[in-house]
């Protein structure tokens, strides 16, 4: 076994799952504050890539411009997406609004193939382009550069929900709704916040992931993944995401690299199989206690 | 307007018709299943199979989601179990089709009761999504198990036979599809007038509370969970059966995602909220394939835009269905029922 090779491909797969953490992030803010589980969140992604590709591409902005505008359209979708769509869905059963955001998804899709079409697509250059060495070991500047942002803004992120203000209602909404609400709290705004935060995320993830891989509105099917990511991570839990982020990432690289890309999906899928058999609530997720 | 709706036994309070009336309907849907296809164009005999392999599918999964509470995005995995066991008893063997498909559905539901297994402890969408593992799994062998399944190229089969008979055409085939769709939709309407049955119902409301009125969690839920394959693996074989070719690809996730769209666009928990559903997400792709025939003279683009606006239509109606009418078109249904039922008065 070439020990190199290996170290390589492990540290591209650290690097993307440091992306997916981030994506990962997103959906558990979600999750926490609102109890939804948002299977869009690829498909918003998507969306946000293909709103920076409109900006940088065909208006030809300049990418430090570019950026922020898309990210700032995936937030605006999600904000609208929660007003519209998840609000009066409040207080159903979680399979009608799961179902709710598999729709989602397929609207995105089919706006995004009558706006964009179908065909693949690759997104302007905006990430400096020399080649990152970790000693001996050679990284992609793409992964490394999109890893040195998601990072940040994952610094960022936790850094605010420990301190601000809107971080602490979120918390606070996330560990009891009815308390929360009768200390003063406005949920529906928290829950509004959270879907805004939650796309953020979730949109700069999709413009540095599709910088590297490409674009097309399948790209969405990333979601999946990222399913795999938070049900090990546990539903609810920060650090799970951030764990289960970067080790489903590493898995995926490192078994497409060495067996062939057939065995991506099956390799993390049986990894939530295992998981789901051994701790149902994943790594780090409460494990809630059902009573009558 | 009917009146007088007092019941004075339990058998007549569950009784499939409960007038007359209805079963004078009952009679004439059948006699009209049974002349259509002697009128039907072409066209809307191939639908009209669609259809028939729609609702048995939807049937399955109604039984499995909407009557358990179970859900499952495995249900393109169980139907290509069937579609495989029933292409490959097809090549290699010279089975009648009543027993392949036979086999199609036991093979499929005794694998979906392994998939079944941890629906003891995990349940909602933790259970959602490793049905969704078990379908990447399932798809996963039916690629590289080439000696049995052909591959990516996957399997070709010979028509349908029975008793010398070959089911070559749409026209048999309907003939086919159609009674066994009409059988198994009774049979899933006589179980919930069972014992069985109504622990499926109490476990959907509160498993914990049926647990503790004496219903066995695990053997009820791997029992729906078989019941559910079982559709499933049939349609799966009516699906090879009809197409007459199988590979991975036609049973893709979306299929899953569609079946619990008709579900839900339909009615959750009632049998002909599973039948309606079917119908109109079969259709609906059909009726927007017209549309685009239509416009086409006028406008040249709209081919172009064909399958994304399938797609952003098939969204649109299962989130205005959840947001505006959860029950589903049972639900229209019912209120057009009782409309007449009580006419001249309103409701």
């Amino acid at each position: 076994m070439d020990w190199l090779f290996f170290a390589e491909v492990s540290l591209a797969g650290l690097a993307t799952g440091g992306l997916y953490a981030l994506i990962a992030l997103g959906f558990v803010i979600i999750y926490k504050a609102t109890r939804v589980i948002n299977f869009a969140i690829g498909e918003i992604m998507m969306f946000a890539a293909y709103l920076f590709l409109s900006f940088a591409g065909g208006m030809q902005l300049p990418p430090l411009i570019a950026l922020p505008l898309a990210v700032l359209g995936g937030t605006i979708l999600g904000g609208v997406v929660e007003k519209v769509m998840i609000r009066p869905m409040l207080g159903e059963s979680p399979i009608s609004v799961v179902m709710v955001t598999i729709g989602l998804a397929s609207i995105l899709v089919g706006m995004a193939e009558i706006i964009w079409t179908a065909d693949p697509q690759l997104l302007p250059e905006f990430l400096p382009r020399d080649p990152v060495f970790l000693g001996e070991i050679y990284l992609a500047p793409k992964i490394a550069y999109g890893f040195l942002i998601g990072a940040t803004v994952l610094v960022l992120y936790l850094l605010y929900f420990r301190f601000s203000r809107g971080g602490v209602a979120l918390r606070a909404t996330a560990s009891d709704q009815a308390a929360a609400y009768s200390m003063g709290i406005n949920v529906r705004r928290v829950f509004n916040l959270a879907w805004v935060f939650g796309s953020l995320a979730a949109s700069l993830a999709g413009i540095l992931v599709s910088a590297t891989g490409g674009l097309s509105p399948q790209s969405g099917a990333i979601g999946l993944s990222v399913l795999v990511i938070v049900i090990v991570g546990g539903l609810d839990s920060i650090l799970g995401a951030l764990i289960a982020g970067l080790f489903v990432g590493w898995l995926e690289t490192v078994a497409g690299a060495f067996f062939g890309g057939e065995y991506r999906m099956l390799a993390t899928f049986s990894v939530l199989a295992l998981i789901l058999i051994i701790r149902p609530y994943g790594l780090f997720g409460t494990h809630e206690i059902e009573r009558l | 307007m009917r009146i007088g709706d007092a019941k004075q036994s339990y058998a007549a309070d569950e009784a499939l018709w409960t007038s007359t009336t209805q079963q004078v309907w009952f009679g004439l849907l059948l006699l009209s299943l049974l002349l259509f296809p002697f009128f039907a164009s072409p066209y809307l005999l191939y639908l009209a199979c669609l259809v028939g392999i729609a609702v048995i599918s939807a049937t399955g999964l109604n039984i499995l989601t909407g009557f358990t509470g179970l859900i499952s995005l495995g249900q393109a995995g169980f139907m290509g179990v069937g579609g495989y066991t029933v292409a490959w008893l097809s090549l290699h063997t010279s089975l009648p089709f009543p027993i392949a498909l036979l086999a199609a559905g036991l093979l499929s539901a005794a694998i979906g009761m392994v998939i079944g297994l941890p629906s003891l402890r995990i349940k909602g969408l933790y259970l959602a999504i490793a049905t969704l593992a078990a379908s990447v799994f399932l798809h996963f062998v039916f690629v590289e198990w080439a000696s049995v399944t052909g591959g990516m190229a996957g399997l070709s089969l010979r028509s349908a036979q029975l008793f010398g008979l070959t089911f070559h055409n749409d026209f048999r085939m309907y003939f086919m599809i159609m009674p066994l769709a009409v059988l198994m939709l009774l049979a899933a309407r006589n179980i919930f007038r069972t014992r069985i049955g109504r622990a499926f119902i109490a476990i959907r409301d509160r498993d914990i509370s049926a647990e503790i009125l004496g219903i066995p969690l695990l053997r009820y839920k791997l029992l729906s969970f078989a019941l559910s394959s079982f559709y499933a693996g049939v349609a799966g074989g009516l699906f090879a059966y009809f197409y007459r070719v199988v590979t991975p690809e036609s049973f893709p996730l979306s299929m899953s995602i569609f079946y619990l769209a008709a579900i839900i666009v339909g009615g959750m928990g009632s049998i002909l909220g599973g039948v309606l559903g079917a119908i109109f997400m079969t259709l609906v792709p059909e009726g927007l394939k017209l549309l685009t025939t239509a416009i086409t003279p006028i406008y040249p683009q709209a081919p172009v835009f064909m399958s994304p606006l399938l797609g952003v239509v098939f969204g649109v109606l299962i989130v205005g269905f959840l947001i505006f009418e959860p029950n589903g078109l049972a639900e229209v249904w019912r209120r057009i029922r009782r409309f007449f039922h009580l006419w001249p008065f309103r409701t």
